[in-house]
């Protein structure tokens, strides 16, 4: 491993040396690294690009990474990467992509993360995308997400997307039975000409299933943002989402909240703020001593972390 | 150790005709010592705190500070310089925890026990506050306990209060007014509070009366207060023959 895929997978994984449990480390379109525990099985597909990730019934307190690095410039990639989840499961997975794009070709990669989660599994799944390098090329990713909750199962998940990705159009999907539920944090940074699309779409259609997405953003100079979550309550159950923006310079963000409650006991809430940094916010840390630089950092870092 | 010469300030209002909010005002606070400034709504005094932390800047007049002019000066430079400002509605931030702001109000060379200590002493159990938001989760008393713990950690030697007793309750005022009895003992500061509460002026070495933008009356608690309370009670006779 070069010290370019070191430092992506620093950034996507936290990782500074091999993970413990089990992982998969995919770098430009191979398979670099897989380790598999006795609880986890990590298998390649034979029909398409991807991997499908098993995991036994009663596994707890494991952990699988699943990193994936593009350091070759003009590289495009499709993959598909299915989780299976047991029942009574209590794991951790951490997926995330780097792409350093020193050349003019554009990077890209498309993933779809299919997880099947089964019966009072409680899964957090963590999500990075970072991009890095000083070509024209573009450094794209697709993510998509599509969650099957059985019942009584827990999903958390968290998105994270802060530096040098050009563009990406996000989408997770979910559907929950009876006593599921969902909590997603989406953060992202978008700066220069970047663009940024994010979407959910949540069936809630068991009984007392409830779904909570929440999205933070801030966007910089002249890049443009589009949130569009969509939450079907189609039982008694609980939905509510909150998108909250900071917009900067010339950029744009778009928030396009959507519930349909098609029960009568189903609950569901939307929330979307989109607007500067509050004057009074800068005026407050620069009477602490900040410069209106410092002041600005300190807020955004806040409301990203 | 502040001096304001010859302060004014315009504002533009709806009709874009100018509005004198503070109209030559001349005022200089040599000791350490709590001094009250009061008065009427609308007389200028929040306006006066605000230009003394630079989040307003006067039409013309200078602003002193330990002999320099610091009325150029931005609002970070005057908070470096030794002056804080406690805000009358607390500013509110998403993300931003009750420890972080007491850490950066403290210089960032605090330790957890520090930030404990300042929170205790305006009435805060730190353990259930610390990792907070400073955001609409808290009451508008805790948020204000919370600001003047950020003015107690910044420990400077001058402080300007703006209407402290504003958005909080009975037993948080009570305690509010112990924590600037204790400061006003160390005798090393100069807390300069704009309020409308007795119990506050009650406690003051000096109190200032500014109305219409300028200095109404100037002298010790001994002699203002009885002369402010005097007139409560005859608009109090006033009202009670009319009404």
């Amino acid at each position: 491993m070069d010290q370019i895929q070191k430092t992506l997978l620093e950034q996507v994984a936290d990782l500074h040396e091999m993970p413990e449990g089990a992982y998969n480390i995919r770098s430009n379109g191979k398979t670099m690294e897989r380790v598999t525990t006795a609880h986890i099985d990590i298998l390649t597909k034979d029909d398409k690009q991807g991997i499908d990730i098993l995991i036994r019934s009663g596994t707890k307190n494991e952990s699988v990474h699943i990193p994936v690095i593009l350091s070759q410039s003009g590289l495009t990639e499709m993959v598909y990467n299915d989780f299976f989840v047991g029942d009574d499961c209590d794991v951790t997975i951490v997926a995330g992509c780097g792409i350093h794009n020193s050349g003019d070709a554009d990077s890209r990669h498309d993933g779809v993360h299919t997880f099947y989660i089964g019966k009072n599994s409680h899964v957090k799944y963590v999500e990075k995308h970072y991009g890095s390098g000083d070509g024209k090329g573009g450094r794209i990713m697709n993510p998509e997400t599509v969650v099957e909750l059985d019942e009584n199962s827990f999903m958390e998940m968290e998105t994270v997307q802060i530096k040098g990705v050009d563009s990406t159009r996000r989408s997770t999907s979910a559907k929950l039975k009876t006593g599921a539920k969902i909590i997603v944090t989406e953060k992202l940074m978008t700066h220069g000409s970047q663009t940024a699309e994010t979407s959910f779409q949540v069936d809630l259609n068991g009984e007392n299933s409830s779904a909570n997405i929440i999205s933070r953003s801030v966007a910089r100079d002249d890049s443009s943002q589009l949130f569009l979550s969509k939450i079907n309550g189609n039982n008694r159950c609980a939905g509510h989402s909150e998108c909250d923006g900071i917009i900067m310079d010339n950029a744009k963000i778009g928030a396009i909240p959507e519930i349909t409650a098609n029960h009568p006991d189903a609950e569901l809430i939307h929330e979307a703020a989109i607007g500067k940094i509050a004057g009074e916010q800068i005026i407050k840390l620069m009477t602490l001593g900040l410069t209106e630089e410092e002041a600005e950092a300190q807020i955004i870092n806040g409301f990203l972390k | 150790m502040l001096e304001l010469q010859n302060l004014f300030f315009q504002v533009s209002d709806d009709n874009l005709s100018q509005k004198e909010i503070i109209r030559g005002l001349n005022l200089t606070f040599e000791n350490p010592s709590l001094i009250a400034i009061t008065g009427p709504n609308g007389g200028g005094k929040s306006t006066l705190a605000r230009l003394i932390m630079g989040i307003e800047r006067p039409t013309s007049g200078r602003i002193l500070f330990n002999g320099q002019d610091i009325t150029d000066m931005s609002i970070a430079d005057r908070a470096k310089a030794g002056i804080s400002f406690a805000f009358q509605q607390p500013v509110r931030f998403k993300g931003i925890k009750v420890r972080d702001l007491i850490t950066l109000a403290a210089g960032n060379q605090v330790t957890l026990h520090d930030v404990c200590d300042y929170l205790s002493r305006v009435g805060l159990c730190a353990r259930d506050y610390i990792n907070r938001d400073v955001d609409a989760s808290l009451s508008g008393g805790e948020l204000k306990r919370i600001e003047i713990a950020t003015i107690i950690a910044r420990n400077t030697p001058l402080a300007v209060f703006d209407e402290p007793e504003a958005g909080i309750d009975l037993w948080s005022f009570s305690n509010l007014i112990k924590v600037f009895a204790e400061i006003q003992e160390t005798k090393d500061k100069t807390l300069i509070i704009i309020s409308h509460q007795e119990r506050l002026l009650n406690i003051a070495d000096e109190i200032i009366v500014i109305a219409d933008g300028t200095v109404q009356a100037r002298g010790k608690r001994s002699q203002i207060l009885p002369e402010l309370l005097r007139g409560t009670e005859s608009c109090q006779r006033v009202r009670g023959s009319n009404f």
